[in-house]
């Protein structure tokens, strides 16, 4: 279920939510079809919400092994005075 | 005057003959005295490119031509190719070709004459991708909304990756990020920058990357300008937004790239939204969405509402019918009811002169006068006594 959730990309995502309120807002439907489409609206929403709220930044640069494959390291940058420092860890 | 001279040419008797070789060399002796160095400027005519490598052409204006010749040896070196018509310096000197008899400029150096070297390339190169469908709207990746990790190909320590950093921290703090370090000037820069966005591809972590550097001189951005760089943005599945930072003129790399920032930071501004934004706008949707089922319900619950009314009202015309035909019917029931008794054999004994019914015999004493009702008819009586 998580995992079919994770591939809808937020804009479609997104695209849906403002899809329901217009139908809801147009108010043409039935009782029964507006409450799918707000079950759906709600859904959608709170998928957009969890990419929103997710992790911690993550900026990582990517160095060569010895082995000559390239790996991801977490990057810091070094001479800055602000916002460099302020990723946690 | 011209038979005396003719005269004295004959009787000349010490003439010197010159073998065809001879005055060959002479007359190439001279020209190479005269003209080793010289600088011509003209228009390239009849321009053949020989399989050996070296190029033949004419040099031209409106009243001459020069036959000249520039060996594969020099025009390695050229960095845009020549083609008919071109106006160009050529440095070289000019020679005797013997085999032919004929005099041409052996081309040392050529330089296109108006626009740079650079320049010339540029246009070339681009006209060749333009043809070969490099820069068609159609081919080119939609950049998506809201990325799941951002790609960054650039200088290491560039002010550019700096820049772009900081505006990702600013629109999207939690947006994730990978940096694939690279040369972006010099020789071997656009194979660099080529070889990160192929890697990139290949890794396939990112959904998005920005490509770029700060800005700089012509020469400092060439690398943008390659040829190897532009096939490798035209072959990227991942969508490429190109950010060299340079205001007026536009790189090979831009007309490629599936989107054109002008400087860095502009990248990182178009390649992810504000995300306050977009959460006022999730927040905003999702209140318009409780908002607008809300009121569907409030209309449901009127409907509801009124049919409820509608209903007690029906029921309580169809009671109220129903009562008065109930009462009707008991009223006609007690009207009939003592009569069915007495048809039974019951009957119905009245005290007189107040007509009470008589249930006790202690309500009547001797002398009394009594009605007595029966199913047919009446009795008149006189109490003797009771008991």
């Amino acid at each position: 279920m998580s995992e079919q959730q994770k591939e809808v990309p937020f804009e479609t995502a997104l695209k849906k939510l403002e899809g329901v309120v217009q139908n809801l807002e147009n108010g043409d439907l039935s009782l029964e079809e507006a409450l799918k489409q707000y079950e759906e609206g709600v859904r959608m929403a709170d998928l957009c919400q969890k990419r929103l709220s997710e992790a911690e930044k993550r900026v990582e640069v990517l160095i060569k092994t010895d082995a000559g494959k390239l790996k991801a390291v977490p990057f810091e940058e070094n001479k800055e005075e602000g916002t460099g420092k302020k990723k946690k860890k | 005057m011209k038979t005396i001279l003719l005269k004295s040419e004959a009787e000349h008797v010490d003439r010197q003959i010159f073998s065809v070789s001879d005055l060959t060399r002479n007359i190439r002796f001279l020209l190479e005295q005269n003209f080793s160095g010289v600088w011509l400027e003209g228009e390239i005519s009849n321009f053949k490119l020989h399989t050996s490598g070296h190029m033949y052409f004419s040099m031209k204006d409106e009243e001459a031509q020069i036959q000249c010749v520039m060996f594969r040896r020099e025009n390695s070196g050229l960095r845009f190719s020549i083609e008919e018509g071109m106006k160009v310096l050529c440095f070289g000197r000019v020679s005797v070709y013997p085999i032919r008899g004929q005099y041409q400029l052996y081309v040392e150096r050529l330089e296109p004459k108006g626009i740079g070297e650079l320049q010339i390339r540029f246009e070339q190169l681009k006209e060749r991708l333009r043809k070969e469908g490099f820069f068609d709207e159609a081919r080119k990746k939609p950049i998506p909304y809201l990325p799941e990790r951002i790609g960054i190909v650039t200088s290491i320590d560039g002010a550019a990756l700096h820049d772009i950093l900081n505006i990702l921290d600013r629109r999207f703090p939690t947006i994730p990020a990978l940096i694939y370090p690279v040369q972006v000037q010099g020789a071997g820069a656009a194979g660099s920058i080529a070889k990160a966005i192929g890697d990139l591809n290949e890794l396939r972590t990112c959904d998005v990357m920005i490509v770029g550097r700060g800005g700089g001189s012509l020469e400092d951005l060439w690398a943008f300008n390659e040829e190897i760089l532009a096939r490798a943005i035209f072959d990227s599945k991942i969508p490429v937004i190109s950010a060299v930072g340079h205001e007026v003129d536009f790189l090979i790399a831009d007309f490629v790239a599936d989107l054109r920032a002008p400087t860095p930071s502009a990248a990182a501004e178009l390649v992810v939204p504000l995300k306050e934004e977009l959460e006022t706008q999730v927040l905003d949707g999702k209140a318009r969405a409780a908002q607008a089922i809300l009121s569907i319900f409030e209309v449901e619950f009127q409907r509801v509402d009124e049919l409820r009314k509608n209903l007690q009202s029906f029921v309580g015309t169809f009671f109220k019918f129903q009562k008065e035909r109930f009462l009707t019917l008991v009223g006609k029931l007690e009207a009939l009811g003592p009569l069915a008794t007495l048809r039974r054999g019951f009957s119905v004994t009245l005290k007189l002169p107040d007509g009470k019914i008589v249930r006790d015999s202690s309500q009547v004493k001797a002398g009394d006068n009594l009605r007595t009702s029966l199913s047919k008819g009446y009795i008149l009586s006189q109490v003797r006594h009771t008991g």
